[in-house]
């Protein structure tokens, strides 16, 4: 049912039980809001978005207020305009006006609304809180004293995945957000995912850089410095640059880092075919011979951690397998240096993720090769992004370039690696060649394609049917696990991807995105698929050298050694 | 009494007394039965000891080992029945002493020492001389001779005790009194005589309205839970009283703990809710003891279980302990907490009757409105609503604190003036001082001086002098108070059990708090920019306010400014001395204190210097001394110390 609500004086379409936010959005209609979370229930804690109610001259807040028939809004009435800046410089009078340090500056959303509000005088002062700074993460920084106690970071973190390792503590104005019993963020369940970054309006939460460390091994000229890649990285850099999301810029993002002064450029998707070869085998095996089912996908590390907390029992069912990063970084600093006849120390392995918790991975001690590191340090795609402009390159003026060989081609399988979905889709692909020797004649499984946050098929392999479901958003498969522990359902193989959309919407990837973003970068990876003639991870030439001259078959001696891992319950505070 | 006589009194409640509710013979034995429940016939002597939480912190529980110890030395058997307040908590401990065909009789601060001589006495028959309270109208007893009757006191003769009826009269914790009191037949008849929306109608006739604050009609609320669609309904008491000077359901817990259980079990009836909380601070372990027993009682005799009484309803009642977070009487933080989480309102609609404790229709009303609820069905809604004014009816429960003759709970019909309270009930203020402003509403309310003391009290026309009825404190203020020391004081209150939540609350009250403090601080002619800034902030209040008032996301935010507005409104020049003159018309704020050694009358004895804990004064023995303004932190040791009256506030 619809109904006119008057906004602004002027008539607009409101639909019953939508809120007035809702409505004033689908008019373009803007208020500006610092809590809000679309598709979630509102919250109501930073009172931005106050309008007033023209019927009694009251002050509500648009994102929880539901619509009523003849309702009268005014959005900047004199009486809100200054509501709202009072709430702002309340803020601003105890936020830190370090703003020039800040990770967030030019991208935050309490100086876009200083700004909006035009906050040219410290009107109100007073004492600030003064809280130390959590840097006890391998992947996340905290500052508390950035922290507007918006909320969205708890509710993301406790509704969309499932983890609530932070909440509010303490009362008044001190309280904060942090923590249980306000510890450090090491010791507690977070998975390293990133999502409250994400969602973070000020410079609060951030990624822990490794800046310093980079540049000084970029000019140091006894370090040959590698990078990879992550499939997702190419279809959703251009964002950092003001270009529309969806762009695929892989050979222009190859040029720019070799200016920057990576040596050797590769991209992880190969990895990912790698990822497949293992994994498609050991699910073959694990069927045939009666193991552990269902197999669960291990290339997302936020995933890993959370299994590895709130389901110890179910660590058996993980794939043994190194996520793609992992394994391109064991074969760079392996197979690739014994072929350029490297010292594999003498090597500094780089990752571009958009992904925090790949920095965590990097540093998991079973994320060694005989004895050495196979990846020395994380980026994610903010951070390439920012390299970029501080080396002064123009992308938008640059000659494309290929990534390096060996190593240097990859099947479009391991590309769309990058939405949720794509693993399982590839995996199938090649498990599917394993099994029966032949090809699949579609290679498109449409039902686990999409932004969805649970998704099932049923494939016909032989006279094999073999059920798989992916899942997104670790509170999905929080829910898909429970229901597979109490019989429920019973699957073959399942996909987990930590963040909702799968990597292309990682922890790592653009703050602000514009909406619709993530369904353009998804597009834009099935395109690759589609174009591609290589489509299958087996089928890729330089993994069948590879294999060939090196590991010799998947799950073998060599593989095993390298390309494998296990996992262990870990104490956190739950 | 033993268990085979427990037994049959429990047969002769549960068959001639509630399932025979509307029985009104005047069958002898049943009457003199009930009768010996009431404690109105006894064989032995009763001694009644005030034992809530007021008397045991004035030293009840002495006096209780002293009279135990009297009893056995003098080989003496009596009853001991521990009850709860009867709302005179200013002369506690409160003893009453019920001989066999004699009146009951009620002595006042009755500590340990004076046990013997009152004991002695009165089994002497003999009236002793002090301390009387008065005696009580014991049916079918002899009357003291010269005894004030307590009906009469003038603390007692003005109030309508509905709820507070049982209160320091009865053991709380005996189920038989208080249905031989007539409790639980409310209960019993409105179950089978009553369906729920008829429930809902009369205690919306009644006109009751919730008795926590808010003052919505408690009857509308419950049709809301009555009309909305659920496998499941939720009733919850709210006993998370939590303002400075408020003790209204603690005493109503402690004193008649059943009252409150029959309310909520009428209230859940009538929204068809099946199970319920009484939600309450850990800092109650006296009221949650003997809730918690009572609810066993009341367990035992089948008026909580399943089938009560074979009439097919379903009643169940949960005690949930709260940490003691003032914004967990709001009713959408009260119910984060009953359900495990961290206690925070969330935006309203939708309000709880439509959906509340884990996303169910719920009803969250107050101690004070369940325990008007047994005696509306009752008696009937005219009868409830021919006490009061036109909006606001039946009584409302207050605790008076502060500098006043009589501190204690009282129960008032609405309409009595704030004047009639404290003049003519509560004795005046203390010590024969001047009158200069009472805080009403606790915290959030607001305070009234001279000229609002004839207002009539019910919701409006507190809310119309800038008050509000709040759950019922009343903090009494006299002419040594310091209205700029209150403010800061309900406002640092406000600032530490703001939730934290919603920005215009967790950091406006701060700041309001921290301007205050800055009105109030020593004088610092270091700092050049300190008067600058003292000023601004005073020149932020109102504005700073109103945001805060309009923008917040619940109750305790939307009035947290009031105890400056208020203050700030009615007494100007006090702020104004303060900020400008840097002086406190009161002399309470110790920072804008000076103290200054007369040098006639300083015999520079030293004792000034020893008790000095800043080492501010300086002189040698035998000459006068002299105070370092800088250093002294004005806390008032030598004041207090001099013997030679030689220093002086200026």
């Amino acid at each position: 049912m619809s109904f006119l609500i008057k906004v602004n004086n002027k008539e607009i379409e409101a639909r019953n039980g939508e809120t007035i936010l809702d409505a004033m959005e689908r008019q373009g209609i803007q208020v500006p809001t610092l809590c809000h979370l679309k598709d979630m229930l509102p919250s109501g804690s930073c009172r931005m978005c106050v309008v007033e109610n023209a019927k009694n001259n009251r002050l509500v807040t648009a994102c929880s207020t539901p619509v009523e028939e003849g309702m009268e809004i005014q959005t900047h009435s004199s009486g809100v305009i200054e509501s709202r800046k009072t709430i702002v410089e309340l803020l601003l009078s105890n936020h830190p006006d370090d703003c020039l340090y800040c990770v967030r500056n030019k991208n935050c959303e309490l100086q876009d609304l200083s700004e909006e509000l035009q906050i040219r005088e410290r009107r109100i002062k007073g004492v600030k809180n003064n809280i130390h700074l959590d840097r006890s993460g391998t992947s996340l920084v905290r500052d508390p004293d950035k922290c507007i106690l918006c909320g969205r970071c708890v509710r993301v973190c406790e509704e969309v995945m499932g983890v609530a390792c932070i909440d509010f503590i303490n009362r008044g104005s001190q309280s904060i957000i942090g923590p249980p019993f306000d510890r450090t963020l090491n010791t507690s369940s977070c998975v390293n995912c990133g999502q409250c970054i994400m969602v973070c309006p000020t410079g609060a939460l951030s990624e822990k850089s490794h800046f310093p460390e980079l540049i000084s091994m970029l000019n140091n000229p006894e370090k040959t410095v590698v990078v990879q890649y992550a499939p997702s990285i190419s279809v959703s850099l251009a964002e950092e640059f003001n270009m529309p999301a969806g762009g695929d810029i892989s050979s222009i993002m190859n040029a720019a880092l070799r200016k920057i002064g990576f040596q050797y450029v590769f991209d992880t998707s190969f990895g990912a075919d790698l990822t497949i070869m293992e994994e498609a085998a050991e699910l073959v095996n694990r069927i045939e011979n009666g193991d552990t089912l269902p197999m669960i996908t291990s290339c997302c590390p936020g995933w890993v951690k959370f299994a590895e907390q709130f389901y110890p029992d179910m660590l058996p069912n993980l794939s043994s397998c190194k996520s793609p990063q992992q394994m391109m970084g064991a074969v760079i600093k392996s197979y690739w240096a014994e072929q350029l006849n490297k010292n594999p120390e003498d090597i500094y392995s780089v990752a571009i993720m958009p992904c925090t918790a790949k920095k965590f991975e990097a540093q998991r001690e079973e994320m060694t090769s005989r004895g050495i590191t196979d990846v020395d340090a994380v980026l994610t795609t903010r951070e390439l992004g920012q390299l970029i402009r501080m080396y002064g390159i123009d992308i938008n003026n640059i000659s494309p370039e290929a990534t390096d060989s060996p190593l240097g081609f990859r099947s479009s399988a391991g590309k769309i690696f990058g939405a949720s979905g794509g693993v399982m889709e590839a995996a199938i692909r090649t498990a599917y060649n394993m099994i029966t020797g032949e090809e699949l004649l579609k290679f498109k499984v449409e039902e686990l394609r999409g932004l969805d946050g649970c998704k099932e098929a049923q494939l016909k392999v032989d006279d094999l049917t073999i059920n798989v479901a992916v899942v997104n958003g670790l509170a999905n498969a929080r829910k898909l696990l429970d229901k597979v522990n109490n019989g429920e359902k019973e699957y073959h193989f399942i996909e987990v991807m930590a963040c909702p959309g799968g990597c292309i919407n990682g922890g790592g990837q653009h703050i602000g995105a514009a909406e619709g973003a993530v369904e353009a970068r998804m597009k834009a990876l099935y395109d690759i698929d589609d174009k591609e003639t290589v489509k299958t991870s087996h089928k890729n030439p330089e993994v069948i050298k590879l294999y060939k001259g090196f590991l010799g078959k998947p799950l073998e001696h060599t593989s095993h050694e390298l390309l494998h891992t296990h996992y262990y319950k870990r104490d956190v505070i739950l | 009494m033993s268990k085979q006589n427990n037994y049959s009194d429990k047969e002769f409640l549960i068959d001639d007394v509630l399932r025979d509710y509307s029985n009104n013979s005047k069958d002898k034995d049943l009457l003199e039965q009930i009768s010996i429940l009431r404690h109105d016939k006894i064989n032995e002597p009763v001694i009644y000891m005030g034992s809530g939480t007021c008397g045991l912190g004035a030293g009840a529980g002495d006096t209780l080992e002293a009279v135990k110890k009297y009893l056995d030395e003098k080989q003496v058997s009596a009853k001991i029945v521990e009850t709860g307040c009867i709302g005179l908590c200013a002369v506690e401990p409160i003893m009453d002493i019920q001989l066999p065909d004699y009146n009951r009789i009620s002595f006042q601060q009755v500590t340990a020492d004076r046990v013997n001589d009152i004991l002695d006495s009165i089994f002497q028959l003999e009236v002793p001389q002090a301390d009387i309270l008065g005696q009580f109208d014991t049916p079918e007893a002899k009357e003291w001779k010269g005894v004030k009757y307590l009906h009469e006191h003038s603390f007692f003769a003005p109030q309508k005790r509905i709820v507070l009826n049982n209160c320091g009269v009865v053991d709380p914790v005996d189920i038989r009194e208080y249905i031989a009191r007539g409790g639980y037949k409310s209960y019993i008849k409105t179950v089978n005589e009553h369906s729920p929306l008829e429930v809902c109608d009369v205690v919306e006739k009644s006109g009751l309205r919730g008795r926590g604050g808010g003052g919505f009609p408690a009857g509308r609320k419950w049709k809301f839970a009555n009309s909305a669609k659920s496998d499941q309904k939720y009733l919850i008491c709210n006993a998370d009283e939590g303002d400075p000077g408020a003790f209204m359901d603690r005493a109503v817990i402690e004193g008649d703990p059943h009252k409150l259980i029959e309310g909520m079990a009428i209230g859940a009836y009538a929204i068809g809710a099946t199970k319920a909380y009484v939600y309450i601070r850990a800092e109650y372990p006296l009221a949650i003891k003997r809730l918690e027993i009572a609810i066993e009682q009341a367990k035992d005799y089948g008026l909580i279980g399943k089938n009560i009484f074979e009439t097919g309803v379903d009643f169940e009642i949960k005690i949930k302990k709260g940490a003691g977070a003032f914004v967990c009487g709001e009713e959408t933080a009260l119910i984060h907490s009953v359900e495990g989480k961290r206690g925070m309102p969330r935006p309203r609609p939708p309000f709880p009757p439509t959906r509340g404790l884990f996303d169910k229709p719920t009803v969250v009303n107050n101690v004070e409105t369940f325990a008007n609820v047994p005696a509306i069905l009752q008696n009937g809604a005219e009868w409830f609503a021919s006490t009061g004014t036109e909006n606001s009816k039946g009584t409302k429960v207050f605790a008076l604190s502060g500098k006043i003759a009589l501190t204690g709970l009282i129960e008032i019909p609405m309409g009595t003036t704030i004047r009639e309270i404290i003049f003519d009930i509560a004795g005046g203020i203390l010590n024969n001082q001047k009158f200069k402003a009472v805080q009403i509403g606790g915290p959030s309310g607001g305070c009234l001086t001279e000229e609002n003391l004839d207002i009539q009290i019910d919701y409006e026309s507190l809310v119309n002098v800038g008050a509000m009825m709040g759950s019922g404190g009343l903090v009494v203020m006299d002419e040594h108070t310091c209205m700029v020391d209150v403010a800061k004081f309900f406002m640092g209150f406000i600032q530490r059990e703001s939730c934290g939540k919603c920005i215009p609350c967790r950091e406006g009250t701060k700041r309001l708090l921290e301007i205050l403090e800055s009105i109030t601080s020593k004088p610092n002619a270091s700092d050049p920019t300190e008067t600058l800034d003292r000023f601004k902030g005073m020149m932020q209040v109102e504005k700073l306010s109103k945001v805060i008032q309009d923008t917040s996301l619940c109750g305790l935010g939307q009035t947290a400014p009031n105890p400056v507005l208020s203050t700030y409104k009615r007494f100007k020049n006090e702020y104004e001395a303060h900020l400008f003159d840097r002086y406190c018309p009161a002399r309470v704020c110790q920072n804008l204190k000076v103290y200054k050694i007369d040098v006639d009358k300083c015999t520079g004895c030293t004792l000034c210097i020893k008790k000095c804990p800043v080492d501010a004064i300086i002189g040698t023995k035998k000459s006068p001394h002299f105070i370092v303004e800088d250093k002294c932190i004005g806390c008032g040791a030598c004041y207090e110390a001099c013997k030679f009256d030689a220093i002086e506030v200026v």
